[in-house]
């Protein structure tokens, strides 16, 4: 009897954290789909009433917006950061003495809080006082750089800061891929006689496949769940022409009192982010444990 | 600065030996090195530059030029004095309750997670895998389709608008990842080491007292450093679980930033800035190592 | 006096898949058991049970005459040595070694006589200090026995200590071991895969594959009279040369036929009494396959063979040649004159043969 009581040990340690995950987690995750489908306001009621909440979201043109947005936003800040954080992997990656110094520089922002870098580059981008005054004062009276307050452009200054607070992390998961490629295969190639720019493609980027999937994961993650950026940077506007899926379902929960927008929205932002990390993980998680 | 272990293999021959051509690659490769760093530090550069110019400066001046006269006004502003809304005591309360709300979340967290790690990694038992597999889920969930229902608990609760209302909103969506980290640090140490102490007599808590915790310093430190960064940095939680007087340090940067009230003191906004990034930056240049590590750990998993 | 570990009927399953199938084995006071088998066979899990480390489905496990069957390992009175020696990497040699005695709440005094004692036995007082990081894989080996040396437990148990070592280390180990348990009188359950390992040290083999026991004996019972084809095969390197052949009953005695790769085939007389079936397989190790007139007795039957292969290895010369369709090994003295392609007569000793059923596998004789 004491031996199985030994046993139970782990188990109900374990267990206080299991039932927090299951509440505050699934728990609340489903508290979230069922007023999803109320018609909330201000107070959450609980009887069902279908689909009318997201019927109503996808009618709000400021939800198009923000969808637009997010996609925009997606692909870009995605593409840049990748396309970036790799060019700056394989330009380290060529012996380079300073390179613990680089590094240290380039991957600094990410330890920033994203309403500092939403601070610092709304200060940058501000027309009258940052960069567009600047290289008006070296005498080029007509350049125009007013991103952050033209609302066809906003959505591009939020990439700039974006991508400068995350590409030095994709760099720094480059980097460690392209490191940990079997150097063996890099010399044998090497004895074939093989260009060094053609042993990166035809070698080196491809054995780092799953790399480029995490980061594409992280980064796509992190876009989705983008808030604080928009938030520091534009505050969504001008207008609503930086509102992204967070920063409206923030605006509904807590300014405009719909609950029910809010909890559709959040319902919304969860499809997207499980479209794309649930297959990621449950092929993570197969091939691990099989 | 830091030291990037995580790095350290062996430098690999691809470039290719030195010929005149290569020597230009060189010089090209460098300023491309050069440019990029200029791009990262720029941001920096402004914000410290800017905060320490007169507010005249400023507007006289050039978005980067050096300040002309070094003043520490808006670092004192900024400190004790900027409005975040009606109230005009600076950053500093707001600074103590970031301190105050990330210490013990980020210790609770931390051991949570070790306990949790321990657990699922050494002590095997039938649906232990399902049980991380349910937590490593919860990592990736948008906060936002929680964020009504925590509101209203804490409510319940009665930690609405508190600090240790914060504190248990970031313990509870910190515990995958530290379970997570933990649990991939314990599962690559063998499993002999529980059955010879479990032969020697030791019991459940004893063989994490006294075996795995003394092993495990590497990876505490890569979470604390993880979780600190995570919660000194969140911003989505701050804004919505708090209320005036207890708000995090992002949030009252944002209201002082934002605030329309007054002359726009862009110096002061920067100082403000650079004093909420300070201590995850300082955490990055002591650290950065282990920084990075968790960074990579927590995505790409195991 | 009741026997010091007695397993009675044990099953252990994962599910639907069975680990364990009824296993039985006891053993006295001062015996050194081993447990060998091919990886996957179930020696390394019925050891973990043996611990306590296992639940198990069915069945009992006494210890020194208590029934341990679900007891913890901690209350079972055993040590145990494992493979990857499982040292504490944060604790000093020293610390390893008395954790087990701080545990269980041993006076600081006895704790360090204690230890004095085994670090002397196995002359590992200078690394008292040292942490495991810092010593070999040989020095880890001693201070894991340590471990368990200083807990005078009526049963050790030996995970594979050794196959973490290199060759050599693993040769001088062994007798080591060897000599402890004959200093200290102890009773061992030993696990190995190492054929050779289990012959050097057990006073007593069980011998599993699939997690069912094929043989339970000493070590000369396994070698000598192997209750089946798998034993006969798994003990012994080289391994016994196992030939199919044909049995006719002829006078006193047996006459066997082995079919050569040409000409008529070859016809052995053996004295054995028994009937046997027709077809069989005849074990043979190399030892009983000599030049011929190197070895007299009535049982020994002389036939020439083509050879197909010399292979010296030192002490002796290994000649191999195909016999029943099968590559035969003999052993032969390393001044043998055989050459490749020629014949060469070659001596049988049927006085060591064995019999074996071609399709249950079991022994005949």
């Amino acid at each position: 009897m004491h031996a199985w009581l030994e046993r139970q040990i782990p188990k109900m340690v374990l267990a206080p954290s299991f039932v927090a995950i299951l509440i505050f987690v699934y728990g609340f995750i489903g508290w979230t789909a069922w007023i999803s489908l109320t018609r909330s306001k201000l107070l959450p009621k609980y009887d069902l009433y279908g689909l009318i909440q997201y019927r109503r979201l996808f009618a709000a043109p400021r939800w198009d917006t923000a969808m637009d947005n997010l996609f925009l936003f997606g692909a870009l800040f995605i593409g840049i950061a990748m396309a970036l954080g790799l060019l700056l992997a394989i330009l380290l990656d060529q012996r380079i003495r300073a390179e613990g110094v680089l590094r240290t520089i380039y991957l600094y922002p990410m330890a920033l809080s994203m309403i500092v870098t939403g601070t610092a580059w709304k200060w940058i981008m501000n027309p009258g006082l940052g960069i567009e005054a600047m290289v008006r004062s070296w005498g080029f009276e007509s350049f125009s750089f007013n991103w952050v307050i033209d609302p066809d452009r906003a959505i591009y200054a939020v990439v700039i800061a974006g991508v400068w607070q995350a590409s030095g992390f994709v760099m720094a998961l480059f980097l460690a891929g392209l490191r940990s490629v079997d150097s063996e295969i890099i010399k044998a190639a090497q004895i074939d006689g093989i260009p060094g720019w053609r042993i990166y493609t035809a070698i080196i980027l491809p054995s780092m496949a799953p790399i480029f999937l995490s980061a594409f994961i992280v980064l796509a993650h992190l876009a989705i769940k983008s808030f604080d950026l928009v938030v520091a940077l534009t505050g969504g506007g001008p207008g609503y022409a930086t509102d992204l899926p967070a920063t409206y379902m923030y605006a509904m929960a807590f300014s405009r009192g719909d609950i029910g927008q809010a909890a559709s929205s959040a319902m919304v932002m969860m499809g997207v982010v499980f479209a794309i990390v649930v297959p990621y993980l449950y092929s993570e998680l197969r091939a691990k444990h099989v | 600065m830091s030291d990037f272990s995580a790095f350290s293999a062996a430098p690999r021959a691809v470039a290719a030996p030195a010929r005149p051509g290569q020597i230009a690659l060189r010089w090209l490769l460098f300023s491309l090195l050069g440019l990029f760093a200029l791009f990262y530090l720029l941001p920096l550069f402004v914000m410290l530059t800017t905060s320490l110019k007169s507010l005249e400066e400023i507007r006289s001046g050039s978005l980067v030029s050096l300040p002309r006269e070094v003043t520490f006004e808006a670092w004192r502003t900024a400190w004790s004095g900027a409005c975040t809304g009606i109230q005009c005591e600076g950053l500093r309360p707001y600074f103590w309750n970031s301190v105050l709300l990330a210490v013990p979340a980020v210790l609770i967290s931390t051991f949570l997670g070790a306990a949790n790690g321990y657990i699922i990694a050494q002590w095997h038992f039938r649906g232990a895998n399902l049980i991380f597999s349910a937590m490593l889920f919860g990592c990736f969930i948008p906060f936002q389709v929680v964020l009504l229902p925590m509101a209203r608990m804490l409510g319940w609760m009665g930690l609405a608008g508190t600090i240790p209302g914060l504190i248990f909103a970031h313990v509870i969506y910190g515990i995958g990842f530290t379970t997570l980290f933990f649990r991939n640090f314990y599962v690559t140490i063998p499993s002999d080491l529980v059955k010879a102490a479990k032969v020697d007599g030791a019991g459940f808590f004893r063989i994490f007292w006294s075996i795995f915790l003394p092993l495990s310093l590497p990876i505490i430190v890569v979470t604390v450093i993880w979780q600190f960064t995570q919660i000194w940095n969140d911003f989505l939680f701050g804004v919505s679980f708090s209320q005036a007087g207890t708000q995090p340090v992002t949030v009252a940067l944002n209201n002082i930033v934002n605030s329309t009230t007054g002359v726009k003191e862009y110096n002061v906004d920067m100082a403000a800035a650079i004093i909420a990034g300070l201590p995850t930056l300082l955490v990055y240049v002591v650290a950065g190592k282990y920084f990075i590590r968790g960074l990579t750990a927590g995505s790409v998993k195991g | 006096m009741p026997p010091i570990l007695d397993i009675r009927n044990l099953n252990k399953n994962y599910g639907a898949v069975e680990i364990l199938k009824e296993v039985n084995v006891s053993i006295d006071q001062g015996d050194f058991l081993v447990l060998v088998g091919p990886s996957g066979c179930g020696k390394s899990t019925l050891l973990n049970c043996i611990a306590g480390l296992e639940p198990i489905s069915g069945g009992s496990i006494s210890i020194g005459g208590r029934d341990m069957t679900r007891v913890s390992p901690r209350d079972r009175d055993i040590a145990m040595v494992f493979q990857s020696y499982a040292l504490y990497p944060t604790m000093t040699v020293a610390k390893n070694i008395t954790f087990g005695m701080k545990v269980r709440g041993v006076d600081a005094a006895t704790q360090t006589r204690k230890l004095d004692e085994v670090a002397r036995q196995l002359q590992i007082e200078p690394l008292l200090n040292r942490r495991p990081g810092q010593l070999s894989g040989g020095q880890r080996q001693r201070v894991a026995m340590g471990r368990a040396l200083v807990r005078d437990p009526k049963l050790f148990l030996f995970d594979e200590p050794l196959s973490n070592l290199d060759a050599k280390l693993r040769v001088s180990m062994r007798s080591e071991i060897k000599k402890l348990h004959q200093n200290l009188g102890a009773t061992m359950v030993y696990v190995t895969h190492d054929q050779i390992e289990a012959m050097t040290l057990a006073t007593k083999i069980v011998v599993m594959k699939g997690g069912e026991v094929q043989q339970i004996g000493t070590p000369a019972e396994i070698y000598n009279h192997p209750a089946n084809l798998f034993v006969a095969d798994f003990m012994g390197s080289p391994a016994m040369n196992l030939i199919p052949a044909r049995t006719q009953r002829s006078g006193q005695g047996l006459q066997i036929e082995i079919t050569r790769p040409e000409g008529a085939p070859m016809v052995l007389q053996s004295p054995l009494a028994q009937d046997l079936p027709e077809n069989v397989i005849l074990g043979l190790r190399p030892e009983d396959i000599i030049e011929a007139g190197a070895r007299n007795g009535p049982a020994v039957q002389a036939a020439q063979c083509r050879v197909d292969l010399v292979e010296p290895a030192g002490a002796d010369t290994y000649v191999v040649s195909e016999l029943g369709g099968k590559q035969v090994t003999a052993r032969l003295h390393a001044e043998t004159k055989a050459q490749p392609g020629a014949m060469l007569d070659l001596a049988f000793d049927l006085a060591k043969v064995s019999f074996f059923a071609p399709d249950s596998g079991e022994r005949l004789n």
